[in-house]
């Protein structure tokens, strides 16, 4: 049956069955890629969009259960502190492979709209889901820091 | 050309490791017409006709008309950043401006873009920058010769007048930028290689610059392409259903149920199992699922790790094939009153990368078109070839970025490749992408292999290592595959005791024995190779002998390293940047340290870990590294980052068991690798040298868990044996 999902903004409706987790209805379905498969059972964050404003694993997220949602997916991210992370990601080359980085950029993002100051320990608590092989750990750290850094010093001064 | 020189000119004679001298000498006997280390002309291709597309200057080197300079990567790009690496050197000789340089992968092509260190098309050993140092730059100093000269023609100038710095060529009032050189500069004869002169490091302007950003681009917002994303009219998504045991076979399938299921086209058996076809992959997998399948175990492998271990453990009491051998060491430990004797344990370890296998094809009678990460261009292409009995000519490849690979997509019979063409060539034309879930990916073998080790030695009055015997039990991984003639001479799989056979420490008298196992698991290099266990031994041993005698690990070793000033010098770099020695640690804190040398360079780690109870944590990492000339020392320092990102999962968690011939662990929740909160920091120090360039990817990995199981020697003074590390 068809399923109304409100996807970056924008309406899809979308034929498939129930249970088909929403990763691949955003893949393959409306080709938007950028969010990726990597486990399958919500260990690793590749999958991770935001629905509405929460860092999601869609992996194991059905589609019948993504209706009614405001869905964001790595390639509609467009907060300013989306755009920071990402500035600051390019700067402090923190991507390696790259394949787990558009779940790391909305986890990151989406901690940096809750919270403009996170600690280190904030960080791990909301980054220890995604995955990274590469190790890039460090410089994503370093990353939403400097991210954090405008919005805080920002807040800071006004 | 001759090897020497080669060796001489592009990886530094001095650097070169003893497995690499071997493979090298092997590769000139058999395919030294593929050695030519100055190979950057694209032979007949060279001088393509003009188009609107990009100018071919040489193999790796294009110009648009408006201005990009287009590189062409031989190797895969899997996180290490090689699109950046090689481009930096030819952007150097070519005085182009880095923002007009733009790179994609090679296609498959052996005879122009062969690994010089291999004499094949493939990334791997952590040679990819140290083969193409000189051979980017020459081809980057030929493009910039060939602009040159097409400016001088048209400005009836000579070109000895002719300046060019980011990518901009001026004579007096006149200028013009490469793109509108870029037709008259593909018509000018490629340059003699021997005419070409280089720059000195002192010229260099990217080479060894920290601004010049990477070019792996589109990975901070989903843009960029993985074989996953690699989406073709018609492609049909393909999964397997594998033996659950290793070397089992289909005895019977029933397909009805998943045939009946929704978007599922076909199901048929081949080698590897049942594979199942389907609009998408939530279909195939679903359809899997419905497969009734039984399975021949007969020539499966049905034992456990434990029984595996059990056998090792025995062997390496008995003398195995001699590895290395100076002196006599055997009988100077038999009439020793005091020998230390440790046996190390090293479990199987998955890949584990972040995108699981896959692979798309498609096949067309005796040809086929390929999308995926390729690594191993030469070996799948051969691969496929033979399977479709035709000639590699008939085989393309096109490689997109790949999600980690840590030696995984370089497989030595093409595992996952060939049966994504096994697939293809069922359902003639349509391209088919093969798709390994997370489980098919772990459960799917090519593991670090299991090893035991047993060391044992004596000391003289002076505490030093007076002799040393090494005894290694465990499976080759070159056995049976195409590197195997090159890798093992005399039973010896040098892969199974590098870093020990090799060892820089100097010791009198030492023997090392090796045991090749025959085990029914398949095998695979695993980021760093043998390293990853002979570090560990080697380095938690060494600090074991300087506790017995009292000394300070540091000082030990240096005093075993006296007769080596590059790991000398890494390791007191290493050692002043941490403080060591000179700074108080906090209660329930340890310090350790390892230094070692692979794939040409030497990296020495020193490691602050927290101990409360059973629980440890590592807080720190201060790392030296000398890599020879540091392309790019920003990402060197990630490789370094990564080195022991990836070592240090290992060294805490990763282990893969099997219980009758079954892979216990099946996904993250039980194969568990490294997240952020259990990253310590990383501080990478680089050694200044202007030595060609050595690897970067890999040696890193190798000191990471001896540093941190010496440094919980010094907290619990235990000495830790086993890896992953475990206090209780």
């Amino acid at each position: 049956m068809p399923y109304l999902l409100t996807i970056n903004g924008q309406s899809h409706e979308i034929d498939v069955e129930g249970d088909m987790p929403l990763l691949w209805v955003v893949r393959e379905q409306l080709n938007l890629t950028g969010t990726k498969f990597g486990c399958g059972m919500a260990q690793c964050g590749a999958c991770t969009v935001q629905i509405d404003g929460v860092a999601t694993r869609t992996c194991v997220l059905t589609v019948a259960d993504s209706v009614g949602k405001n869905i964001v997916t790595i390639e509609g991210l467009q907060s300013p502190q989306a755009l920071a992370i990402q500035t600051a990601w390019v700067e402090l080359q923190v991507p390696q492979c790259g394949y787990c980085q558009s779940g790391q950029v909305v986890s990151a993002t989406t901690l940096l709209e809750q919270n403009s100051n996170p600690t280190d320990a904030d960080i791990d608590a909301a980054m220890s889901g995604n995955i990274c092989r590469c190790g890039t750990y460090p410089r994503i750290k370093a990353g939403i820091k400097m991210a954090a850094a405008q919005f805080y010093n920002a807040a800071g001064a006004a | 050309m001759n090897i020497n020189r080669f060796l001489k000119s592009a990886a530094g004679h001095q650097t070169v490791d003893n497995s690499r001298r071997s493979f090298l000498k092997v590769s000139a006997g058999t395919s030294a017409g593929l050695m030519l280390g100055v190979s950057f002309n694209g032979s007949a291709l060279a001088q393509s006709a003009a188009t609107d597309a990009a100018l071919e200057l040489n193999a790796f080197v294009s110009i648009t008309p408006d201005n990009v300079v287009k590189v062409l990567i031989k190797h895969l790009e899997m996180g290490q950043g090689v699109y950046t690496g090689l481009a930096t050197c030819i952007a150097e000789e070519m005085d182009a401006a880095w923002s007009q340089v733009e790179c994609e992968h090679a296609p498959a092509n052996t005879a122009r873009y062969a690994n010089l260190l291999m004499g094949q098309q493939g990334t791997g050993g952590s040679t990819a920058i140290a083969n193409s140092f000189m051979q980017m730059r020459q081809a980057g100093a030929a493009a910039r010769s060939m602009l040159v000269s097409a400016a001088a023609a048209q400005w009836q100038v000579p070109a000895s007048e002719i300046t060019v710095s980011n990518g901009i060529l001026t004579h007096g009032a006149r200028s013009a930028t490469f793109g509108e050189l870029a037709i008259a500069a593909a018509q000018q004869p490629s340059p003699d290689a021997e005419s070409l002169s280089l720059k000195t490091p002192a010229e260099f302007k990217l080479i060894g610059q920290e601004n010049t950003l990477r070019k792996d681009v589109g990975k901070h917002n989903g843009a960029a392409i993985y074989t996953q994303d690699v989406k073709l009219p018609g492609m049909l998504t393909a999964v397997v259903a594998h033996s659950p045991r290793f070397g089992g076979k289909v005895k019977s399938f029933d397909a009805g149920a998943a045939l009946a299921r929704h978007g599922v086209r076909q199901v048929f058996e081949i080698d590897s199992g049942i594979a199942v076809l389907a609009t998408d992959y939530w279909s195939a997998t679903k359809g899997r699922e419905l497969l009734s399948i039984e399975w021949d175990d007969s020539a499966a492998e049905t034992r456990g790790t434990a029984d595996i271990l059990q056998q090792y453990r025995g062997l390496v009491d008995t003398a195995g094939a001699v590895a290395e051998s100076h002196g006599d060491a055997e009988q100077t430990l038999a009439q020793s009153a005091d020998v230390t004797e440790l046996v190390f344990e090293y479990p199987y370890l998955a890949h584990a990368q972040m995108e699981p296998m896959n692979c798309v094809a498609q096949v067309n009678g005796t040809s086929a078109e390929m999308w995926y990460g390729c690594q191993s261009a030469s070996g799948d292409q051969a691969a496929i070839a033979q399977l479709l009995g035709t000639g590699i000519e008939h085989v393309k490849i096109n490689t997109v970025f790949a999600g980690g690979g840590f030696g995984r997509r370089a497989n030595p019979v093409s595992d996952y490749v060939l049966e994504a063409v096994r697939i293809a060539r069922q359902v003639q034309g349509t391209p088919v992408k093969l798709v390994w879930s997370r489980e098919d990916d772990m459960q799917a073998g090519y593991y670090r292999p299991a090893y035991v080790h047993k060391l044992s030695a004596s000391q003289d009055a002076n505490g030093k290592p007076a002799a040393i015997q090494i005894r290694v039990a465990g499976q080759s991984i070159m056995a049976g595959t195409s590197l195997g003639a090159m890798m093992i001479s005399n039973g010896i799989d040098i892969t199974s005791v590098e870093g020990l056979s090799d060892m820089s420490y100097d010791i009198p008298e030492r023997q090392v024995e090796l045991h090749s196992t025959q085990v029914g698991i398949p095998v695979q290099w695993w980021r760093s190779v043998g390293h990853t266990h002979t570090a560990f031994s080697k380095e938690v041993f060494i600090d074991a002998l300087a506790r017995k005698a009292g000394a300070d690990p540091v000082a030990y070793r240096l005093e075993l390293l006296k007769n080596n000033p590059r790991e000398t010098a890494v390791l007191q770099l290493a050692a002043e940047k941490a403080g060591w020695g000179t700074t108080q640690l906090p209660a329930g804190w340890g310090r350790g340290v390892a230094v070692h040398t692979s794939f040409g360079s030497t990296v020495a780690e020193i490691v602050d870990v927290s101990v409360q109870g059973n629980n440890f944590k590592v807080e720190r990492v201060v790392a030296a590294i000398d890599c020879g000339i540091a392309v790019n020392p920003s990402i060197v320092r990630a490789q370094v980052e990564s080195a022991i990102a990836y070592g240090l999962s290992a060294a805490l968690a990763d282990e893969v068991t099997l219980t009758a011939g079954n892979v216990d662990q099946t996904n993250f929740h039980t194969y568990r690798v490294l997240r952020m909160n259990a990253m310590p920091s990383v501080e990478t120090h680089i050694v200044p040298s202007t030595n060609p360039p050595s690897g970067v990817g890999e040696p890193g990995t190798p000191p990471i868990a001896p540093a941190v199981a010496n440094a919980l020697a010094a907290v619990t003074g235990r000495t830790f044996t086993r890896l992953p590390l475990k206090l209780a």
